[in-house]
């Protein structure tokens, strides 16, 4: 008796999260496959009919915002890798009493609300500000050219705000370096450089891989940047799906939509990690021989 | 010469220098056009400084209506999700059993999901089921995307978990219930606070999910997506600054009450992911 309630007991402790987060979060997902395959207007009513047309019209409609969101967010991926690699190795290992404060410094953007943070953005790059008139007197923006409303804002936006996801992961896996591979690198007469490159950077590509992940999933499916710093032209995915589910109601397609896009995202990731994953190995190798 | 075996040794220090500036800049224009004073509706340009929306902070009764929601929202979440966290992450750490590898792959997953694709599968299942959207669809959104990051905290704190304590607890007569109330809750209630205040904050700053699942209730970042058009106002910077504010200040508190368990555990140097708890001089003997 008592063996059989200690046997219980996990599934006691699991029951209410698991229940919810079935309920909440995978059943949805079925909710939303079933109306991606129905057929109807708002006015008529929904009727489920396997209309997988929905997602060749989809892809055909929206392809543009498609290949956006996935330029912009692989983008900002990697601006954020190239600014946060230098910054997350400085406080790993030359930051010396400073870490802390640093790494407290890093994740402050989040402290202030996502929507006012992509706010400050929209001053910064605004037709009135200081930087613009820089560029235009430097000759990089043309003298009736703008920051707002291009590509460019959009990414500057997403790459902002999902930099400390980027910096953290890279971070905590260059913290757990041991040093002293890299000192015996050195011992073995490698420059600064080479052990660098062959001890310093495989070790640290875990944290490169979950940072990469950690800003690329969250970059492709917002909208909030493209509606703040960008026009129309720059509209992402995000953008026609809130568009569709919440003015149109266009509720097929926009679950059709969601489901490639969550697709499309599972795959680049697939193809990412096995990508990733080989490097890390040839790291590996590279420092065994 | 000299010069460029300088630059090149501190390279690294100075880009990361400049990195720290461009997280900083947007922050600082935030606090600095809370003291500005537009003519038009639009914040952007800076126009003179004022401490009238400062004095006047609360006073648009939308804006109050707005952060009083996503505040009630944001404790509500969190009490349920820690609740809940906790004990899935009991169950995850100290139990074997049949089904751990999928409760597992149920948290991760979630954390691994873009926003838009979990507001909007919510939103259909509410559609199909003709639920009218408002503060109780808010509600389970939230504490559904707030549980997975719960357990990971959580979890983090009882990996370390010293477990001779318990059994020394119930070797002194202490039933089991007594031993998870008075010996292990105090010990994993740093990791439950960390989990308690992630989630609060991930509530308060959630914008995606609860956008597709509010229906007409209004929150503090839904707020701010309605007024983008018709120009946001001042006080939105005014209570974004105080909000930073409270967040440093809490902060520096928990580190300055993390430095001091540390003082008093250092009689017994910490284990690696161990909660940092103070041990009495007589406990240390027998480690």
């Amino acid at each position: 008796m008592t063996t059989l309630r200690r046997r219980l007991v996990p599934y006691f402790l699991l029951f209410p999260g698991t229940f919810w987060l079935v309920v909440f979060f995978v059943l949805p997902m079925y909710f939303m496959a079933r109306l991606s395959l129905d057929t109807g207007t708002l006015e008529t009513g929904f009727r489920f009919k396997w209309q997988w047309s929905n997602y060749t019209d989809a892809l055909s409609l929206y392809d543009s915002q498609f290949l956006r969101s996935f330029y912009y967010a692989g983008a900002a991926t990697l601006i954020a890798l190239v600014i946060s690699y230098p910054l997350a190795y400085a406080i790993a290992f030359q930051a010396g009493r400073w870490k802390n404060a640093l790494l407290f410094i890093v994740v402050a953007p989040f402290f202030i609300t996502y929507l006012i943070r992509t706010l400050a953005w929209e001053t910064i790059l605004s037709d009135q500000s200081p930087l613009l008139d820089v560029l235009r007197s430097l000759g990089l923006v043309s003298s009736d050219g703008r920051l707002l409303a291009t590509s460019g804002a959009v990414i500057a936006g997403l790459t902002y705000n999902f930099l400390p996801f980027m910096v953290l992961p890279i971070y905590a896996s260059l913290e757990r370096i041991d040093p002293g591979l890299i000192e015996a690198a050195k011992d073995l007469y490698a420059s600064t450089w080479a052990a660098f490159r062959r001890v310093t950077l495989p070790l640290s590509a875990p944290g490169v891989v979950a940072g990469s992940l950690l800003t690329f999933i969250p970059a492709a499916g917002d909208y909030v940047n493209a509606f703040f710093l960008g026009s129309t032209n720059n509209h992402m995915i995000g953008n026609a799906i809130q568009g569709l589910y919440l003015t149109q109601r266009d509720y097929p397609a926009a679950a059709s939509l969601s489901f490639v896009l969550m697709a499309l995202i599972l795959l680049a990731v697939f193809i990412y990690i096995r990508f990733a994953g080989s490097e890390a190995l040839m790291g590996e190798e590279a420092r065994r021989a | 010469m000299r010069a460029g075996k300088w630059l090149r040794k501190r390279a690294v220090m100075i880009f990361a220098g400049i990195v720290i500036a461009y997280t900083l800049i947007p922050i600082a224009i935030i606090v600095w056009f809370s003291f500005n004073d537009p003519s038009g509706k639009y914040n952007y340009t800076w126009e003179g400084a004022t401490l009238e929306h400062w004095q006047n902070a609360f006073g648009l009764p939308e804006l109050n209506d707005a952060l009083l929601t996503s505040l009630r929202l944001a404790l509500l979440a969190t009490l349920i999700s820690t609740v809940i966290g906790t004990l899935m992450a009991l169950a995850l750490v100290r139990y074997q059993f049949f089904g751990r590898r999928s409760a597992n792959f149920l948290i991760v997953v979630p954390m691994a999901t873009p926003e838009i694709v979990m507001g909007a599968s919510l939103l259909s299942m509410f559609l199909v089921y003709g639920i009218t959207l408002g503060f109780q669809t808010l509600l389970i959104a939230h504490v559904m995307f707030c549980i997975s990051f719960v357990v990971v905290t959580v979890r983090s704190r009882l990996i370390g978990f010293d477990r001779s304590i318990e059994e020394a607890a119930q070797d002194l007569g202490a039933n089991p219930f007594i031993t998870f109330w008075r010996v292990t809750l105090p010990l994993i209630l740093p990791g439950i606070v960390a989990g308690a205040l992630l989630a609060f904050a991930l509530s308060v700053d959630d914008f995606i999910v609860s956008n597709f699942n509010s229906g007409t209730i209004v929150t503090f970042p839904i707020f701010i997506y309605g007024a983008f058009q018709r120009g946001i106002p001042v006080e939105v910077n005014v209570i974004a600054t105080m909000m930073f504010i409270l967040t440093l200040g809490a902060m520096a508190f928990a580190v300055w009450q993390q430095s001091r368990a540390a003082k008093l555990a250092s009689v017994r140097p910490p284990q690696e992911g161990e909660a940092l708890v103070p041990v009495p001089a007589g406990g240390a003997a027998a480690g």
